[in-house]
């Protein structure tokens, strides 16, 4: 019988602290959606082969659905929530929908959650480069084009991001 | 102000999308929501001998489990086709025969995710297994032919194809197969289901919401007046959303049953299994032609996968009868019964395949005629339809390959196979024509102007990421002259004005004509309010003298004269004033209706690994007239990817033995990613269709990823002069 005896969690969101009493199953991906609410983040496919599930943890892009909730504990989780100040998008957002990086928008915020990701690694400049760091982010409206060419632009905007 | 229609405007949903604000079907907060978790079986063949629940049902959290021993009925719907049809004609959980891996015999209800998904793993099955009918190739004894497929001709003669082909002085004949194929949209099926007495709300990722009641409710034996549907966002879907399938009628009876609202999502591994795919196909094509490249006899035949228990054709031998010009014509097709779930619609179902068959067939017609491709396209070009004999709505082919081949430089390609490198890089060139029949579905819409100058145009539609919602608001802007803004397009509910399923790349034709149509009918009734009374500047203006713009009605000429929709409504103290249209689609079958596109693809080839690397693909499309140049190059452009995915990549494996599929996951069924994709640039050529419909639309969901499969492994030849008939071309057939 697998222990399903819940958890006292403390997680913070978007610089917002969540109390949670969770079975230590929950993945972290689930936290998000089932238990805080916060359901911008998507589930593709459960296995970290989609991408669709990134977010930030300590400013580093991972697959939330790969890792559970209970090993988040002090850390600074940012989802695709926080990205835009108010009316203002974040670069990021505004350039998907000018490049029409989306189309049905459910690897979206995934996409976006990783090329913000991208930028803080040390972005490539080259088209090349910039595919092969967006790869574990599958589009099937495949919207690959509109997705470099927005990652591109803020690149090139904001250089020291 | 300016038109919006043909401009490459962003998306009006955009700002939800990237903000993570856009709510999918799973995603709706529901109070005292329960999960559902579906159990699948494991066997392809046979029957449930014992199904044992008793450890499932105390694990906690459980709230109940469902199987065949304990459903309630449910009502078998014909699949495909009919209104309110299913998937597959299989009610879920009625009896214990198994036809196929992954059939839902059962489903796990608990408080929890976690606690669903562990409840499932302990339902104990023990089967009676019978050996699997698996294999086409083995199993084409039990193929049977089809004269139709629902209205679609399959089986069809012109002249004598066989004798003219016997002494045809140059023949082509050759065997092309592709394999299963799954759709994959990012988003699993979802659904929520919510009872009120006797009333059913489902929340649930369908491209038919009508579709979705009609089904839902006759499934259920309820009156479908009893249920809603709604959709407002949906994670892609590709045909694998347009059915209905087990998940939802399984959230309905666990809702009813357990007094509680109930939501299944669906796994990606389930995706593989209980939604569909597209069938494999083994085509023979046939082509005589005269030394001069005059065809004169065309035999397109072959067969699909069907299930044990329906029956579905890939009708891959549509494009066969209307793209060459040739007077003796065969097609026919059969189907071949296996234990595989029934396949369902996927992107241009039939177009895709078929169109690999066919284009490859002319490219090797070609390189037998030492030929250009192209010359030998346009000295079988079609000037009327071929099967149907009249004439097109519109046809700007020859502007298409003139237009994309000069965009992409075919005239620096040297034809001889192998003979252009780059360093130790095999350069391939190729091309292939795409087309696609254009669909138009009745539908109807409701525009409403409010007091304060706001407009909301409602269609009980799907957007599921077409640029529907978009292009939608486009076309009632430009009617009423008012910015996009202002207008808000209302869809996904079936509460709303009754609109067709998102397919057939019938959407921007079938819904832009109601809604086109209800914005006129309601400026027309300002228009009307306006001329009749005397306090209105427009008073006894005639109605052709009058033009809209800048939110404003005026005479033509002289704005001044005019006022606001506002201050019309004001004076005739309206909250707000509305209109609807129902707009059918023309009976006439004078023209013959497609949209039309040319691919060219150019492929660097590793000669000792065999890998494809595409570096450039170029096309040109000519789809009526185009609502939203961005919208509309991403519907091109992404259909022309998930095509390069059918060539290079995809292909669902099933274990002969078992009927399992062995790649049922994203890391195994390969599609295409952001480093597989090389620039794609996609051009269009103007076009005034004026027969198909008043705004002039033929449709380009689907047209793009036709033809692209035969231009990439014709371009493979090219570099290679190796000739794949069989996708998708690994480096394996390569070497």
């Amino acid at each position: 019988m697998v222990n399903s005896d819940n958890l006292n969690l403390l997680l913070k969101v978007n610089g917002t602290q969540h109390t949670l009493q969770i079975d230590p199953r929950v993945t972290l991906l689930d936290a998000l959606r089932e238990k805080i609410g916060l359901t911008g983040t998507k589930k593709g496919c459960d296995r970290g082969q989609c991408g669709a599930c990134t977010v930030l943890v300590d400013g580093r892009r991972i697959n939330s659905c790969l890792t559970l909730a209970v090993m988040y504990q002090e850390t600074e989780i940012t989802t695709i929530e926080e990205l835009a100040k108010g009316d203002e998008l974040h670069p990021m957002q505004a350039a998907f929908i000018k490049h029409d990086g989306f189309q049905c928008g459910y690897c979206t915020p995934g996409q976006i959650m990783s090329a913000v990701g991208l930028l803080a690694e040390g972005c490539p400049s080259d088209d090349a480069e910039i595919k092969e760091c967006m790869s574990g982010n599958i589009c099937r409206c495949s919207a690959y084009p509109g997705i470099v060419a927005a990652i591109q632009e803020v690149r090139q905007m904001q250089p020291n991001l | 102000m300016n038109k919006t229609i043909g401009k490459p405007i962003n998306r009006v949903d955009g700002r939800l999308k990237v903000t993570g604000e856009a709510k999918y079907s799973g995603e709706i907060p529901l109070e005292n929501i329960a999960y559902g978790v579906i159990i699948t079986s494991t066997i392809a063949r046979g029957r449930i001998k014992h199904i044992n629940t008793s450890v499932a049902e105390k694990s906690p959290g459980v709230i109940g489990i469902i199987t065949h021993l304990d459903a309630p009925k449910l009502y078998a719907r014909p699949n495909f086709g009919h209104e309110g049809a299913a998937g597959e004609k299989l009610a879920p959980l009625q009896n214990s025969t198994i036809y196929y891996s992954g059939q839902a015999i059962g489903v796990a209800i608990a408080d929890t995710l976690e606690r669903a998904t562990y409840a499932a793993s302990l339902v104990k099955v023990d089967y009676v297994v019978e050996t699997p009918l698996t294999e086409m190739g083995k199993e084409r004894d039990r193929a049977y032919p089809i004269e139709k497929f629902v209205e679609f001709t399959v089986e069809f003669a012109l002249g004598d194809a066989d004798a003219e082909f016997a002494k045809a002085e140059v023949k082509i004949e050759a065997t092309y197969t592709t394999p299963t194929e799954h759709h994959n949209p990012m988003e699993p099926h979802a659904t929520a289901a919510v009872w009120e007495g006797e009333n059913l709300t489902v929340y649930d990722s369908t491209q038919y919401i009508f579709g979705m009641r009609e089904g839902l409710a006759k499934m259920l034996g309820i009156p479908h007046a009893n249920v809603r549907v709604l959709c407002k966002f949906i994670g892609g879907s590709f045909g694998c959303k347009y059915g209905l399938w087990a998940h939802t009628p399984l959230a309905a009876i666990a809702a009813r049953q357990f007094r509680r609202p109930v939501k299944i999502v669906l796994t990606r591994e389930q995706m593989f299994g209980l939604v569909g795919h597209r069938s494999e196909t083994e085509q023979q094509i046939k082509l005589g032609a005269t030394p001069e490249g005059r065809l004169t006899a065309l035999i397109h035949q072959g067969i699909s996968q069907t299930s044990i228990f329906d029956e579905f054709v890939e009708t891959f031998t549509t494009t066969s009868r209307t793209m060459y010009a040739v007077p003796n014509l065969r097609t026919a097709q059969s189907v071949v019964p296996l234990n595989k779930g029934t396949p369902t619609i996927m992107r241009a179902p039939g177009e895709s395949v078929g169109t690999f068959a066919l284009e490859s067939a002319m490219d090797e017609l070609a390189w037998a005629l030492k030929l250009d491709p192209i010359e030998l396209r346009l000295r079988n070009y079609a000037e009327v339809h071929p099967a149907r004999q009249v004439p097109w709505s519109s046809k700007s082919l020859k502007e298409c390959y003139a237009l994309a081949a000069e965009k992409f430089g075919w005239s620096r390609r040297t034809p001889e196979p192998g003979s252009m490198r780059d360093d130790r890089y095999l350069i391939g060139m190729g091309m292939a024509s795409a087309c696609f029949p254009m669909e138009h579905f009745p539908a109807s819409a409701i525009a409403r102007i409010f007091a304060d100058g706001s407009v909301v145009v409602q269609s009980g539609s799907q957007e599921i990421g077409t640029g529907t919602a978009t292009v939608m608001a486009q076309l009632t802007a430009d009617m009423l002259g008012v910015p996009v803004e202002k207008v808000r397009f209302e869809f996904g509910d079936t509460e709303l004005a009754r609109s067709p399923g998102t397919v057939g790349s019938g959407t921007a034709a079938s819904v832009g004509t109601a809604v086109h149509g209800a914005a006129k009918a309601v400026r027309a009734k300002v228009v009307a309010l306006a001329q009749k009374d005397p306090n209105s500047p427009l008073y006894g203006v005639p109605e052709p003298d009058i033009e809209t713009s800048q939110e404003r009605i005026f005479v033509k000429n002289n704005s001044a004269k005019g006022e606001t929709y506002q201050a019309v409504l004001a004076r005739h103290n309206l909250e707000y004033i509305d209109a609807n249209f129902d707009a059918k689609p023309e009976e006439e079958e004078e023209f013959a209706k497609c949209s039309f596109g040319a691919h060219f693809v150019e492929v660097r080839v590793d000669p000792e690994l065999g890998e494809v690397r595409l570096t450039r693909v170029v096309g040109a499309f000519a789809a009526g007239r185009i609502l939203n140049e961005k919208t509309a190059r991403s519907q091109i452009s992404g259909a022309t990817i998930m095509g390069i995915g059918m060539a290079l990549h995809e292909e669902t494996i099933t274990d002969p033995h078992t009927g399992r599929i062995v790649n049922d996951n994203l890391a195994e069924y390969h599609l295409p990613v952001n480093a597989d994709i090389p620039p794609i640039d996609i051009y269009f050529i103007d076009e005034v269709d004026t027969h198909v419909n008043p705004i002039g639309v033929k449709g380009a969901g689907e047209v793009g990823i036709t033809g692209i499969i035969a231009a990439i492994a014709n371009a493979i030849y090219h570099a290679t002069g190796k000739r794949i008939r069989d996708l998708p071309i690994t480096p394996d057939k390569l070497l």
